[in-house]
């Protein structure tokens, strides 16, 4: 096992790695940030003058160098809009990503559970039926019209919740629903299409057989069965959180690092860009670490490949 | 073909939604009621014929006066531009570098599959978004988005199916008979891998219809002066409270649209592959 997440690890740094080459590449290759740091009418040779100031005329290997050093620092360069670090503008934000992420997913294992235990134990029958078709839906629904479809429902029509804003735990109600729902349908698949192929092994069979009651036999030998198998999709489901968290932050104003980047990209507020992407895309690449440290630790088979 | 569709209801479904979206798009400037971007500021915010509105427009009018249907109608145009294409260039770059990692292995194959790896690290939406901020806005950089943002999950695939089918005794008695790697590739091993690739490139397109939604409801697709139908929610939003059709609609027409790719691809999937038992 010790070899087998030896190797994740190494795999993980490579990937964290190479994110941050690509970032740096689109943002400093392509994306030419000289020429926006200055008026549009300015000459070739104040262009060119400040590249040379700033660095951007050395070759491009040791400009990614300076780049991974100044991030491993700390030092992203100061946000344009706010005139503060880009790292601390964006380490503001990330608690309310985090507790709206976090709510998402409670949301999402609170729905997808015993919906889709449900759905496999009594396959085929209506109820079977019902959440199938409910699942497909929530695939189907994109993020920001769900979103604005609950806020009409719950706080224009009924007036029960708050639009948007960060101010009351019932402001957190909708955004965590609108970002759990997708990524509850996905897992009620999941969950039910494992489950059902659980249910067909033969060691339940047996424990059906021993005389144990069918919630034993659900929950402890099958329900467990199917969670393992469940962990691995569990890293692409934080994923579709976090992208998912740039939608509804925007349709809810919930004030985190997901609205924060589509203010920055259209204030071309580079830097703040550059930490946003950077810091998903590496928790995204540690999360998904640790899930296959849980998935070793669930599921010891591992350690014989 | 047909007979296994008639079998099934929701493929029948699928299938039907997407050949409506397909004719609404083909009809559009044809059968269309008004130009998608006149301003009739005499008719602004007119109801749809159900909710107060005049039979002259049929889904109501916009804050500008603009005509809804019509709005949708070509909406749908860039929908199905943006999916299909989308579609076809992910799946092409895929398919070659999947190709190329899967026959001719070694540090091909290493190298392809460490970018794959970097991509995957990056939230699938968060790597559209990115790019889009950089490369600004056009109908051209949106389907260069959904191509770069996609193209993995085909590489991934082809290049898993030929390590399994390369090594196949019909490979080894065409390469007998003199059959150069690249004549094999196109012509042998490709057609053999080529169902997952159809099912795959449906259930992405449903992801790509999405993504464009999302871009231009986030202002980062396609210019703002093309009707698009995330566009038309993004503007609908602000008059909510008074005229909350106004994102019901584009909604409803982007829903059902990736419900349509979605039931064919999955219909497509038990066609082109029984074996498969989901």
């Amino acid at each position: 096992m010790a070899k087998y997440l030896g190797k994740r690890l190494l795999q993980s740094i490579i990937a964290i790695l190479g994110v941050t080459l690509v970032v740096f590449l689109v943002l400093n290759v392509a994306g030419d940030p000289v020429t926006l740091m200055l008026p549009a009418n300015a000459s070739f040779e104040e262009i060119e003058a400040l590249k040379a100031k700033l660095g951007y005329d050395d070759p491009v290997f040791v400009q990614y160098f300076r780049f991974l050093g100044n991030a491993l620092r700390g030092d992203f360069g100061l946000s344009y809009n706010y005139y503060q670090p880009a790292l601390s503008v964006v380490l503001e934000r990330v608690p309310a990503t985090a507790t709206l992420a976090l709510a998402a997913f409670a949301v999402s294992l609170l729905i997808s559970i015993p919906a889709g235990i449900v759905a496999a134990v009594r396959r085929n029958s209506k109820t079977d039926a019902v959440i199938r078709t409910l699942a497909l839906l929530g695939q189907c629904v994109p993020a920001f019209w769900l979103g604005i479809m609950l806020m009409l429902l719950f706080s224009v029509k009924l007036k029960l919740l708050p639009t948007s804003g960060f101010e009351s735990w019932s402001a957190l109600i909708l955004p965590a629903a609108t970002l759990g729902l997708f990524s509850a349908a996905t897992f009620t698949r999941m969950l039910r299409s494992n489950m059902i192929e659980v249910m067909g092994k033969e060691y339940i069979d047996t424990a059906r057989s021993k005389g144990l009651s069918e919630r034993v036999v659900v929950w402890k030998h099958a329900f467990k069965n199917a969670l393992s198998s469940l962990l691995t999709v569990m890293g692409l489901q934080i994923a579709g959180l976090l992208g998912g968290a740039v939608i509804t932050e925007t349709v809810f104003a919930w004030p985190g690092i997901g609205r924060l980047l589509v203010q920055s990209i259209n204030n071309s507020d580079f830097n703040v860009v550059e930490v946003i992407v950077i810091l998903m895309a590496t928790s995204f690449v540690v999360i998904n670490f640790i899930v296959d440290v849980l998935y070793c630790v669930v599921n010891p088979r591992i350690q014989l490949q | 073909m047909i007979s296994s569709l008639k079998k099934s209801k929701t493929g029948m479904v699928g299938v039907a939604i997407v050949l409506l979206v397909v004719l609404m798009a083909a009809a559009s400037g044809i059968l269309t009621p008004y130009d998608p971007a006149k301003q009739d500021l005499y008719h602004k915010l007119a109801g749809p014929i159900w909710s107060g509105g005049t039979g002259e427009h049929l889904l109501g009018t916009d804050q500008l006066g603009r005509d809804i249907l019509s709005r949708i109608m070509y909406g749908s145009r860039v929908t199905l531009l943006v999916g299909f294409s989308g579609t076809v260039c992910a799946g092409l770059l895929g398919v070659t570098l999947g190709a190329i990692a899967g026959y001719f292995g070694k540090w091909a194959d290493v190298v392809i599959m460490r970018i794959v790896d970097i991509q995957l690290s990056f939230p699938f939406i968060l790597l559209a978004l990115f790019i889009a901020a950089v490369l600004g806005r056009s109908l051209a950089n949106v389907i260069l988005i959904a191509a770069i943002s996609n193209w993995v999950n085909y590489a991934r695939l082809v290049r898993g199916e030929i390590l399994a089918v390369k090594e196949m005794e019909y490979i080894e008695a065409i390469r007998s008979v003199g059959a150069k790697d690249g004549r094999i590739v196109l012509f042998h091993v490709i057609p053999n891998v080529i169902s997952p690739v159809i099912v795959q490139a449906t259930l992405g397109m449903a992801r790509i219809i999405t993504m464009e939604a999302s871009l231009s409801f986030l202002g980062l697709g396609v210019p703002v002066e093309i009707a698009t139908w995330g566009r038309m929610l993004a503007e609908g939003r602000d008059y909510m409270l008074t005229d909350p059709w106004l994102a019901i609609i584009p909604g409803l027409a982007i829903t059902l649209t990736v419900l349509g790719v979605n039931l064919m691809g999955d219909w497509l999937r038990d066609y082109l592959d029984p074996k498969l038992d989901v």
